[in-house]
């Protein structure tokens, strides 16, 4: 199937998929289960439609935000409340499709569920099962282009869970106040800006475009950052989804009344 | 400081070929190269390979070492366990010529496919002034000892043969982003990159990358980035109307 | 014959390293159709390997310097053995040839106001080498292999052909030349991948095929290092000079003893690495020779501040021209103060910080770390003597680059005569360029004025045919291993005629080389033609063995220890002997013949480029007469 193994053209006939000896096929399989289980947990959580917010605390998880639906909780919906209460449109429908594509077009989230999802490649030097590949040069896979858009949607939204976040050092009662959950919402919040600002679309924005550094010192700089944090993608893509993940299942458990709130100030 | 390996070498061409199996003595601080050499001067003198400079400099000795494409000289014995067959192939994704030696003419054809440097017309040697800043991106990429690894593993070309044609392979699309970011290069590739050489191929799956024996941030430093300057042209209306109304000659 | 392919070329380059692509451009430009000939991939050449830097007297990191300096700084590094003439053109044409690179698309590193930076280096008075981090050589022959492919673009426009003007023919290697009424007239050579033949016609032939390091046991030089384009001359009936003077570079890796003789580049010791003995002793101090007292630092203190404040000090004794360094570290290991494994301590971990050696080192870290396991941001290198350099070669007239034979050219190492008795480093990068070019255009004005084009013998081709498949025929008689043979020969090299030689022991090895000529003959391969490594060797070896011949006789006739030839029994230099070149010729398939020439004096106002007192050290009395200071005295 493959030209490897069926020695077309003149190649070394060789039959073997792969002459790996390692265990190639460990990574591939872990990002199927990393990425599945988050996949359920969010899908499970995005139309659960409890559980969302903290009231006493105005922690509010980073699923719900922001809270745009007529079934929101007041307090929760600091943006106005537009969206019809079905049970099909979960409450933050406005901006979850959005973090969803900037995800999904992620060039590193694309070689993961290439990799592992596809198997196009599985991993380096094993035969791919496919007959025919042409890559990203047509629809659909041409709309990863568009991955700039879904960055630029991603600052925005980015900018909005910074102000959950700091809005929740309000308490519900107007004073201030801090607990585990503060800790853990702006954690969230700072990881979310490093996973945003270390897109490669943003590299490129920010600096990367430029020919000529040396007439540009600012952005250079600032590129040089970018590109720093840039080689931590990957391990940024998935620390933020566990974070995520664990921010909205706190708030959930509190929210549901499972554990009380860990206080440190009021 | 010696013990003895089992070695298993394709031996053949393109017409046949099978998994040969040898004894060897190997001993410390020594290479998978100095393995077939000590083959070649004992018990297969007409083991075909190509080697060179035996430093990792020349990018001559790529082959596939338990199934990873390689550099021989560049892969010392001691990573193996003593017990471990090691299983030595030609490359699989070009044609093979004899034994471990394959035809690399793909990567010549796609070299002269990508427009040369094109210097402004007007400018004298010796008065060429750049800034190390401005140079260090395309440095990067000129470290590349075109050892064809990555042209090797890609699945662009190694699983399908057809792609061939259209897609120039990592090594030649990092030839363009390195002209792409010359401060001094007055050539228009972006579009062609896209249009002409396969870029829109590449899935960055970043086996490239993974092979790469000078270590060059490949996916990360020049695809993707060259992928951005494509978008840049070619896909980014704001782009595009900002153009428009400020009249930017580039950067 | 008719499996024979031919072809016919106005220009045909042996060799794709530096001077044969520099060579091929230029022949080219002047409108020749050029083939060029590479026993390896196009792009692979040995000049890969050159680390430091390409000199030339640019002066963008020190504007005192100029080609007059460079000049100067070559004949002292060849101890005025040199071919002035050639010392010359290199130093006035170099920087020329470097910017020129950059217009093919090299990228150097910059100085702060973006001109080509430039690095010291052992021998050089100011920073002269331009470079890119510690990979010089992969740029310079990246770029020139760029710069004919767009040449060939430009061919391609204006035939639709890439190949109509300039080819190549890659792992293709030559093993004769033809010669028809005393001019060249072509090349013969087989496919190494398909073992069938082929003939070039053409009545210009530049060699530019490199040195000779593989008839040594340690060596930097890779395989392809056999002294082709010395051999072929020879037997041609072209001359090779200065065949005794090899240059053993002072620091090569010396374990693992699978990559014992590669390169571990001057730079290091240039950025600061200092060498040490087992005792921690930095004894280079005790190894200035009285010609280089004034220039070279006599404490740590004052060497250490050189690096920072050149101007006011006086350089360490590392940088010191690469003979004395591998001759100071020859004692050292033999007067029981080396290293483990037989070299002594190049140290950089404690002089640098790990990020800069990373930064400006970066070739080298990889190399230490990935081949020998050493991280040289932490411990010392190890590092001894290796096999580098010939600067023997064709003998060649300075502005064209032709041999003694009408239509043969030759440039780079292949060739003779520029460096004397000792390159310096970085002098071989800008040599290919400049003397690469002149062959190539001395090539095509040959090619201009000839008339008819001298035809190939079929007789010639047919011998030439015969012999390369000789070492097949001689399986049936029970002929040698080449493998076998070959070790001898660079054994016998490498113990008898290496870095230190005594009368005795060479005059042994002219013996043993005797006996390894018989057995080169007769010495027999298995299997088929296509990519055959046996017989392909069988092939090389009678070249291997005709330099080995040159180096030693030429090594024993020679009474004196000059740059890279160190007699033990003749230890000091002799000013009866630097005007006296060395000249061999071949007698058959396996004999040469020496003779001794006179060099040509310098030109007057070169010669009043020296003071006197510096050329007394060198110059014989009677010789000084021409100098300005003389004349002034006169006067």
């Amino acid at each position: 199937m493959s030209s490897t193994t069926d020695a077309s053209a003149g190649r070394a006939q060789i039959a073997a998929r792969t002459l790996r000896t390692d265990r190639w096929w460990l990574p591939p399989l872990l990002n199927v289960v990393g990425l599945g289980a988050w996949v359920l947990y969010a899908t499970v959580r995005a139309f659960m439609q409890e559980w969302y917010f903290v009231t006493e605390y105005n922690y509010l998880t980073p699923f719900y935000s922001p809270c745009v639906s007529v079934g929101c909780i007041p307090e929760a919906a600091h943006f106005g409340r537009i969206l019809p209460d079905v049970w099909w449109l979960p409450y933050a429908a406005l901006t979850l499709p959005f973090l969803l594509l900037f995800r999904l077009t992620c060039y590193y989230y694309r070689k993961a569920y290439y990799r592992s999802f596809w198997l196009s490649p599985p991993a380096c030097a094993v035969a791919e099962p496919h007959r025919r590949y042409t890559g990203e040069t047509r629809f659909p896979l041409l709309g990863q282009n568009l991955h700039r858009y879904f960055f630029y949607a991603a600052v925005i939204i980015s900018i909005i869970n910074t102000y959950d976040a700091i809005l929740a050092f309000q308490k519900g009662d107007g004073s201030f106040g801090l607990g585990l959950g503060n800790i853990i919402l702006l954690g969230n919040v700072i990881l979310l800006w490093a996973y945003t600002i270390s897109c490669h679309s943003c590299r490129s924005i920010i600096g990367g475009r430029l020919n000529h550094f040396s007439k540009h010192p600012l952005r250079y700089k600032a590129w040089q950052f970018v590109s720093r944090l840039n080689t931590k993608h990957m391990q940024l893509a998935w620390t933020t989804l566990a974070t995520l993940a664990i921010t909205d299942f706190y708030v959930m458990a509190v929210s549901a009344g499972w554990i009380p709130d860990l206080r440190i100030i009021n | 400081m010696s013990h003895w390996q089992h070695f298993r070498v394709w031996r053949g061409d393109s017409e046949k070929g099978e998994l040969v199996d040898y004894p060897v003595e190997v001993n410390e601080g020594e290479v998978v190269l100095d393995i077939i050499h000590r083959l070649q001067q004992t018990e297969a003198n007409d083991l075909a390979v190509r080697w060179n400079c035996k430093a990792g400099k020349c990018g001559s000795c790529s082959a596939e070492i338990n199934g990873m494409p390689r550099l021989m000289c560049m892969t010392r014995m001691s990573t193996f366990a003593e017990d471990e067959v090691i299983t030595v192939t030609p490359l699989r994704t070009f044609p093979v010529i004899r034994d471990l030696v394959t035809d690399v003419s793909f990567n010549y054809t796609k070299a002269r496919e990508i427009p040369s440097f094109a210097p402004p017309p007007d400018l004298a040697p010796g008065e060429y002034r750049m800034q190390q800043v401005d140079v260090e991106r395309s440095q990067e990429f000129r470290k590349c000892i075109e050892c064809y690894l990555c042209q090797n593993t890609c699945h662009v070309v190694r699983d399908h043969e057809e792609n061939k044609e259209n897609f120039a392979g990592p090594r030649y699309l990092m030839r363009i982003a390195e002209l792409d970011m010359h401060p001094l290069d007055t050539a228009d590739r972006q579009e062609a990159a896209q249009e002409e050489h396969g870029l829109g191929y590449c899935n960055i799956t970043k086996c490239c990358t993974e092979v790469c024996p000078e270590h060059i941030k490949i996916t990360d430093n020049a695809l993707i980035p060259l992928k951005e300057r494509v978008v840049d042209r070619k896909y980014d209306p704001l782009i595009w109307l900002g153009n428009k109304i400020f009249k930017r000659s580039g950067a | 014959m008719s499996e024979i392919e031919r072809h016919e070329f106005d220009v045909v380059v042996i060799g794709a390293g530096g001077a044969g692509l520099r060579a091929a451009i230029e022949a080219r430009a002047r409108g020749k159709r050029t083939a060029i000939i590479s026993k390896s991939l196009f792009g692979k050449a040995h000049t890969v390997m050159a680390e430091g830097g390409c000199a030339a007297a640019m002066g963008n990191v020190n504007p005192n310097d100029n080609w007059q300096v460079h000049y100067r700084d070559t004949m002292r590094g060849g101890k005025f053995l040199n071919n002035w003439r050639m010392a010359e053109l290199h130093a006035k044409e170099a920087p020329d040839r470097v910017w020129e690179l950059e217009t093919y698309g090299a990228l150097f590193d910059r100085t702060a106001d973006g001109k080509i930076s430039q690095r010291n280096f052992g021998g050089h008075t100011y920073p002269r080498l331009a470079h890119v981090g510690d990979r010089t050589g992969l740029e310079l022959i990246r770029t020139l292999q760029q710069k004919i492919v767009s040449l060939q673009q430009e061919d391609f426009k204006a035939t639709g052909d890439y190949e109509s003007n300039i080819r190549v023919f890659h792992e293709c290697t030559i093993t004769d030349l033809h010669k028809t009424d005393g001019k060249m007239s072509g090349a013969f050579g087989y496919y190494r991948n398909t073992g069938s033949f082929v003939l070039f016609s053409a009545p210009a032939v530049v060699l530019a095929t490199g040195g000779i390091g593989k008839s040594y046991q340690v060596t930097s030089n890779s395989w392809e290092y056999t002294g082709d384009g010395h051999a072929l001359a020879l037997r041609a009936g072209a001359t090779l000079i200065n065949m005794e003077f090899l240059q053993f570079h002072p620091t090569g890796m010396v374990w693992p003893p699978s990559v014992k003789g590669i390169l571990v580049t001057e730079s290091v010791r240039g950025d600061g690495g200092v060498l040490r003995n087992s005792e921690g002793k930095r004894f280079m101090f005790d190894y200035i020779p009285d010609v280089f007292k004034e220039q070279y630092a006599t404490s740590e203190e004052e060497a250490d501040r050189w690096y920072t404040d050149p101007d006011n000090n006086r350089r360490p004794p590392e940088l010191l021209p690469r003979d004395e360094v591998a001759r100071a570290i020859n004692s050292e290991v033999k007067a029981g103060r080396g290293s483990p494994h037989g070299g002594v301590f190049l140290d950089i971990a404690s002089r640098l910080s790990p990020e800069e050696i990373q930064k400006r080192l970066p070739s080298m870290y990889h190399q230490f770390k990935e081949l020998a396991d050493v991280d040289i941001t932490k411990e010392p290198m190890e590092v001894g003597p290796t096999c580098h350099y010939v600067m023997g070669g064709v003998e060649v007239d300075p502005d064209s680059g032709q041999s003694t034979v009408p239509g043969l050219f030759a440039a780079g190492e292949c060739s003779g005569g520029m460096h004397g008795s000792n390159r310096l480093g970085g002098n071989s990068l800008s040599d290919l360029l400049v003397f690469g070019r002149r062959a190539g255009l001395g090539a095509a004005e040959y090619v201009d004025a000839l008339g008819a084009r001298p035809a190939v013998h079929e007789t010639d081709v047919e011998r030439a045919a015969e012999r390369a498949l000789l070492p097949f025929s001689s399986a049936t008689d029970g002929g040698e291993n080449p493998f076998v043979v070959q070790l001898e020969l660079q054994k016998t090299m490498n113990d008898l005629v290496g870095i230190i030689r005594k009368a005795d022991e060479m005059e042994l090895a002219l013996k043993k080389l005797e006996d390894i000529a018989t057995r080169t003959r007769t010495v027999s391969v298995e299997g088929r033609r296509e990519f055959n490594p046996g017989w392909h060797l069988a092939l090389d070896l009678r070249n291997m063995l005709l330099v080995s011949l040159c180096v030693a006789k030429a090594a024993l006739e020679r009474q004196e220890s000059r740059g890279g030839h160190t007699r033990d029994d003749f230890p000091v230099m002799d000013s009866d002997w630097r005007h006296v070149l060395l000249v061999c010729s071949a007698l058959g398939e396996d004999n040469i013949n020496l003779t001794r020439k006179e060099q040509v004096p310098m030109r007057p106002e070169l010669f009043d480029l020296f003071e006197l007192d510096e050329l007394k050290k060198y110059y014989t009395g009677e010789e000084l007469g021409g100098h300005r200071a003389d004349q002034g005295e006169k006067a």
